[in-house]
């Protein structure tokens, strides 16, 4: 019935939706920041650990759709053992990726987050797989407690 | 008479657009209504033929416009069963119609330590004018509660009443949940306090036959866009001597009788509050709505409208896993719902997948929402053009993606 939907829910996203990576509250985090898309409700709480610039642990906590959460889930995976620089130039190329404006995807730079790739075929859906990242950036420059997609 | 659905979904032509190759179920009707071709054919009309700013001109396409314009009002009058033409206010909608309300009637009468009630079901138009004015004045807001079922408290309502209370403004139907409030009781209520009742009707309009004067309503404010006609047209209906009382909104052209550099002398109603130049065509093509919807009657589209919702809410109840938000005995054509850990946002897009559209999210009605504690709610609502087999289709979708989603 859904055939048309195959490109954007796929099973990695049912996956990761039911069963959401680094889903817990972190003790003794070093950067928290909270994410918040008013247009549909969808609502995370990132936790981050550093070690100078490197992300050593990444969770969350929160609800949102299932596009938004396999996004952080996906997210929270990816960053650990990266650079900040490295997670920024990530989000850089995930939001290129997610917007569309770069018609060939660079499956190496973003591996597992590509079965996200799907959502530039629907543009209301968009800020649900970018939220994760924005939060993330926050959290990186450490400039605010709480962002909004809006 | 049966219902004539056949022809009506004939007279609107976006019924036959295909989404997504397939035929297009449109069920986001408390978020706006689709146009007949009678409204679209009204502003090609006017735009290719008649014509020209209102109120002004003694050319002949002036003369033309202003009276089509000032139609409208008339029309507009008998459809709400106003006693003059002098209360019907063109605003650009529900919520222009509310803030008005507020910054005129509120500013005039409301001062520190009074109290305006609202209830727990409010869109945020109304919710946020009075939190602005109470912020200024001092004012104090108070809620009226509902209970799990989306129904209004009356005895907590009653209690809220008091000499400090200056207004309730309440919804006539929710439309995050569909209730329909008791507003007949509303406003015997307050009038016996000699408190003003102000009713959003912006969700009640196009369900349900409006008489101000047999309910007695002080206001009554909705939208155009919501009731078949063009978006940027409302109306504000006031009884006279409280709008004759008030001082204007916005200051401006078309709402003056005298204007000197010292002074000016404001116009009568309804034109002291319709400051600069109307929505034009929109005032006209709302105009040509109510011609429309007088030629079904809005007795009968009530009528076949409770037979679409009793029908949705029976087959949604036979879906496991469903919850429906929203269980007023009193309510509309509004089909609010939850499906467990799937987020609506994954419904509406995987039913926008299937041609159809609902809306999915927190309504404008954010309060609402923490009330039930769920960030946001499927709603499918219902309009005069839709049918059973439409609502077979969406009860099909909803059972498919629950399937989907394991």
């Amino acid at each position: 019935m859904f055939e048309d939907l195959r490109d954007l829910y796929q099973e990695v996203i049912f996956d990761h939706n039911r069963n959401p990576r680094n889903f817990h509250v972190m003790e003794n985090y070093d950067r928290m920041v909270e994410g918040f898309n008013p247009l549909c409700g969808d609502r995370i709480t990132l936790f981050l650990k550093l070690d100078d610039d490197l992300i050593t642990d990444a969770s969350f906590q929160g609800s949102g759709c299932a596009i938004s959460t396999a996004s952080v889930s996906l997210m929270t995976e990816i960053v650990k053992g990266k650079t900040e620089a490295e997670a920024e130039a990530l989000f850089k190329t995930f939001h290129e990726m997610t917007t569309g404006k770069d018609e060939n995807i660079n499956f190496e730079a973003v591996g597992k987050l590509a079965v996200l790739a799907g959502v530039r075929e629907y543009p209301a859906r968009v800020k649900c797989a970018t939220l994760a990242w924005h939060t993330l950036d926050a959290a990186l420059k450490n400039e605010q407690q709480s962002i909004s997609t809006e | 008479m049966t219902y004539p659905i056949e022809k009506i979904r004939a007279d609107f032509p976006i019924l036959n657009e295909k989404i997504r190759n397939k035929p297009l179920v449109y069920l986001d009707n408390a978020a706006s209504c689709q146009k007949p071709q009678a409204v679209i054919d009204s502003i090609v009309k006017l735009y290719s033929h008649d014509y020209a700013n209102v109120h002004r001109g003694v050319h002949t396409l002036s003369v033309r416009s202003t009276d089509y314009f000032e139609a409208a009002r008339e029309k507009m009058k008998t459809f709400i069963s106003a006693q003059s033409e002098k209360e019907i206010i063109f605003v650009r909608g529900a919520t222009d119609a509310i803030n008005l309300v507020a910054q005129t009637y509120g500013k005039a009468n409301i001062h520190a330590g009074d109290e305006i009630i609202i209830t727990a079901m409010e869109h945020h138009s109304n919710i946020v004018p009075w939190q602005m004015l109470c912020e200024e004045k001092g004012a104090i807001l108070k809620v009226a509660p509902m209970n799990l079922a989306g129904e209004l408290l009356m005895p907590e309502f009653e209690a809220l009443l008091n000499s400090k209370t200056k207004l309730v403004s309440v919804v006539h139907m929710s439309n995050a949940l569909g209730t329909i409030n008791p507003v007949e009781k509303i406003i015997e209520l307050a009038h016996a306090r000699k408190i003003p009742v102000l009713l959003d009707g912006a969700q009640a309009i196009p369900h349900t036959p409006v008489d101000v004067q047999a309910l007695d309503c002080d206001f009554y404010v909705f939208s155009g866009h919501k009731l078949y006609a063009p978006t940027g047209v409302g109306v504000l209906y006031g009884k006279q001597s409280l709008l004759e009382a008030m001082p204007p909104y916005q200051g401006g052209g078309d709402m003056i009788r005298t204007v000197t550099f010292e002074k000016s002398t404001y116009a009568g109603l309804p034109h002291k509050f319709e400051a600069g130049t109307p929505s034009i065509a929109e005032v006209i093509g709302l105009g040509a709505a109510i011609d429309y919807l007088n030629t079904i009657g809005m007795d009968k589209i009530a009528a076949y409208e409770a037979e679409l919702l009793a029908y949705a809410t029976q087959e949604a109840l036979k879906i496991d896993g469903l919850k429906i938000i929203g269980e007023a005995k009193e309510k509309g054509a509004i089909l609010s719902f939850t499906l467990g850990k799937i987020h609506p946002h994954d419904i509406g897009t995987m039913l926008d997948s299937l041609g159809i559209a609902i809306r999915a999210g927190h309504h404008c009605a954010m309060p609402v929402m923490d009330f039930y504690k769920v960030p946001a709610t499927a709603r499918a609502s219902f309009a005069m053009y839709n049918t059973k087999a439409e609502i077979d289709v969406l009860i099909l979708g909803i059972k498919n993606l629950i399937e989907m989603f394991g």
